[in-house]
């Protein structure tokens, strides 16, 4: 079976800086990976090189067995993969409702259409009312996507994450200054929402990387140093010696 | 989708009534603008009426790209201007071999020109929205304008090219040759090209224009080429600003450079953004008001230039949003039932207001007629009374109303401020307002 995501031998550099090295990763299909990592390690990068926002110096991504490696974002996205954002990044003033619709667009085949009234979609007025009943924002439809507080944009970029149906969902640190309660229910809702799909996270909460992932990898460096199961990675010794004392548990 | 014949339960919340009200809108607007020329039926309010129609249609395109997507156009009279010439060209052609093309069907050849232009240019200017956008629009606007005095078969130079809209066939017995035929044209164009302008919003494509102009980044995750969605928003804002350089032309019967050029692009800005780009009908709004005011200004002073840019700095910083989001600022009080909280401020605040402002249009006018007004006399006549530009009395009265104006507008202006916070605590407290 050919995994979701597999990254080979993927190098990124900017200027004479290496910040990705050998870049080695598979995700299998239906898979919940997660990927961990000091401050730096170079998380970020390696989802902005997956999903299209900056190309690799040399190297091969394929998702789902096809070489995207290269692609323009709204390219892969097409494909079936959607990424989050770590800092909020909606449609600040359009309403909760508009900014879930845009992600629907797409993928319901509407394109650039200027011939039809985007209000008379049955397909994307269903599809939008469910991911907000999803999202818990209903209540919230008509207010401008820059009003909402912290966490509600943090379940909207979830939302529109979602909105397109993707088959390979990354979420680069969903839960990131959310309190206890508002992170309990992002991982709730993360996990419901990304059932039956492929999920990669980035995550600095412990808590929520070993209750969410099928398996973890360890970025450091710009490399991954270790990829399993969460028991193996709380038994490595080369991850416990990256975190330098870190507690992982 | 397995469950199409039960949606989900939010989705069933369909309005009747905002159906009808959006119908209301239109069919209001058809009627004023059948009606209005049979209140105001001098030569000169046809006149303006047909201009300030055009400049709607024209504020209308500008801000599919400005208030839509987030581009800021400082060339977009290149469009207008192109569709103008063609206009006339292709009337000139129809006269000529007498082609079966009523005069109405005119405006759409010069649509027709104004996307071409912008789908030939666009799409190396839209690869970038922003600083590098605005830049090559200004480069594009004075290359066009520059070339047109140069090729001059095309643009007839100086003096431009004219046409004769009377020579065109005429339409169930109406020849075009009188102002009021050519108004209910105008009128006609302003209608259609408004609805399809709004009709444009409500598309997939409209949709995802607000996005790009919100966050062009992330468009690019959810399946959409920025770059496309510009192209394509420049096209739609290039062929209407070409439909209303074809009125133009059809109303004045002459395209010539200046349709082209920096100034007319200037106009189509500050009309957008005086009447407020962040709602649709914002530009509408503006093109009346900044069409009226030309029209007035230029026959009562001679500085008309330097009241609009003092108009424009103060949108700029007391009213961002426009006249439009002034409006829009107070319908949570409507709704809340506290607009009457704030109405009585504005109306203690009017007064030294009105001080102020007559105090500095004295001091300008003064000053521009003792420093030299070309020809004018030296009386300036403000709200019927005559100030003599000369006399210490005049600048005695024009000192005493700009700082005694100001000092007094400013301690209302904290009271209007004040009304506002209980009016809007009034609107939170009910639910209204965010």
């Amino acid at each position: 079976m050919t995994a979701a995501i597999e990254v080979k031998a993927v190098d990124k550099s900017f200027g004479n800086v290496g910040i990705i090295r050998d870049l080695n990763l598979s995700v299998a299909k239906g898979e919940r990976h997660a990927i961990i990592g000091p401050n730096g390690a170079g998380k970020s990068t390696t989802f902005n090189l997956i999903s299209g926002h900056i190309k690799p110096t040399s190297g091969e991504i394929r998702l789902n067995g096809d070489v995207i490696s290269g692609l323009r974002p709204f390219e892969i996205n097409r494909r079936g993969l959607s990424r989050s954002f770590q800092v909020t990044n909606v449609f600040a003033r359009m309403t909760v409702w508009e900014n879930v619709r845009c992600g629907v667009l797409w993928a319901t085949g509407h394109r650039y259409a200027f011939w039809k009234n985007v209000d008379n979609l049955p397909e994307v007025k269903q599809r939008t009312a469910r991911i907000l009943d999803d999202i818990h924002l209903s209540h919230r439809r008509d207010v401008p996507a820059g009003l909402l507080t912290y966490a509600e944009q943090r379940e909207l970029e979830i939302g529109i994450t979602i909105a397109g149906g993707a088959s390979v969902i990354m979420l680069d640190e969903p839960t990131a200054g959310m309190s206890h309660a508002e992170t309990d229910r992002a991982v709730a809702l993360i996990r419901r929402l990304t059932e039956g799909r492929t999920l990669v996270i980035v995550e600095h909460d412990m808590s929520v990387v070993f209750g969410l992932a099928d398996r973890i990898s360890v970025l450091v460096y710009g490399n991954i140093i270790a990829s399993g199961t969460p028991d193996e990675i709380r038994g490595n010794p080369k991850v416990k010696e990256a975190y330098l004392g870190e507690e992982i548990d | 989708m397995s469950n199409a014949a039960s949606p989900a339960p939010a989705v069933t919340k369909e309005e009747p009534g905002g159906a009808l009200s959006f119908y209301g809108v239109w069919l209001i607007a058809a009627a004023a603008l059948v009606v209005l020329p049979l209140i105001f039926s001098s030569g000169g309010s046809l006149t303006s009426f047909s201009l300030i129609g055009i400049a709607i249609i024209f504020a209308l395109s500008y801000n599919i790209l400005l208030g839509q997507t987030g581009l800021l156009s400082f060339g977009h009279a290149v469009q207008y201007g192109l569709g103008g010439f063609l206009a006339v060209h292709m009337m000139n052609a129809v006269a000529s071999h007498n082609w079966p093309i009523p005069l109405p069907a005119i405006p759409l050849i010069g649509g027709i020109g104004g996307l071409a232009f912008a789908l030939l240019v666009g799409w190396v200017m839209t690869k970038r929205a922003g600083t590098v956008f605005a830049m090559i629009s200004l480069g594009i606007g004075e290359l066009v304008a520059s070339s047109s005095l140069i090729l001059r078969s095309v643009f007839g130079g100086e003096s431009g090219i004219t046409t004769d809209r009377t020579a065109l066939m005429p339409l169930f017995g109406w020849t075009f040759g009188p102002q009021l035929q050519v108004y209910y044209l105008i009128a006609f164009w302003v209608l259609i090209s408004a609805i399809a302008m709004y009709a444009l919003t409500r598309t997939p494509l409209g949709r995802i224009c607000n996005a790009v102009r919100d966050n062009p980044e992330r468009v690019e995750f959810i399946g959409y080429d920025p770059h496309v969605v510009r192209y394509l928003a420049y096209g739609f804002a290039g062929f209407f600003a070409g439909i209303a350089g074809g009125l133009t032309a059809i109303n004045f019967e002459i395209a010539n450079s200046a349709y082209l050029g920096a100034t007319q692009s200037g106009f189509v800005l500050f009309a957008a953004f005086i009447g407020g780009t962040a709602y649709f009908f914002g530009p509408i709004l503006g093109a009346i008001l900044v069409t009226y005011l030309q029209l007035g200004l230029t026959n009562v002073t001679s500085v008309s230039l330097l009241y609009f840019g003092i108009i424009f700095i103060g949108i700029v910083m007391f009213a961002p949003g426009g006249i439009a989001g002034l409006l829009m600022k107070h319908r949570p009080l409507i709704r809340a039932g506290s607009l009457g909280m704030v109405i009585p401020s504005y109306l203690v605040a009017a007064i030294p207001t009105l001080a102020f402002a007559l105090g500095a249009i004295l001091t300008i006018e003064t000053v521009a007629r003792y420093s030299g007004g070309e020809g004018e006399g030296s009386t300036i006549n403000l709200l019927g009374i005559p100030f003599v530009a000369t006399a210490p009395a005049t600048w005695a009265a024009a000192a005493f109303l700009l700082v005694g104006g100001y000092l007094v507008a400013r301690l209302t202006w904290l009271r209007v401020a004040e009304a506002w916070d209980r009016a809007a605590t009034v609107a939170r407290d009910r639910g209204y307002l965010a």
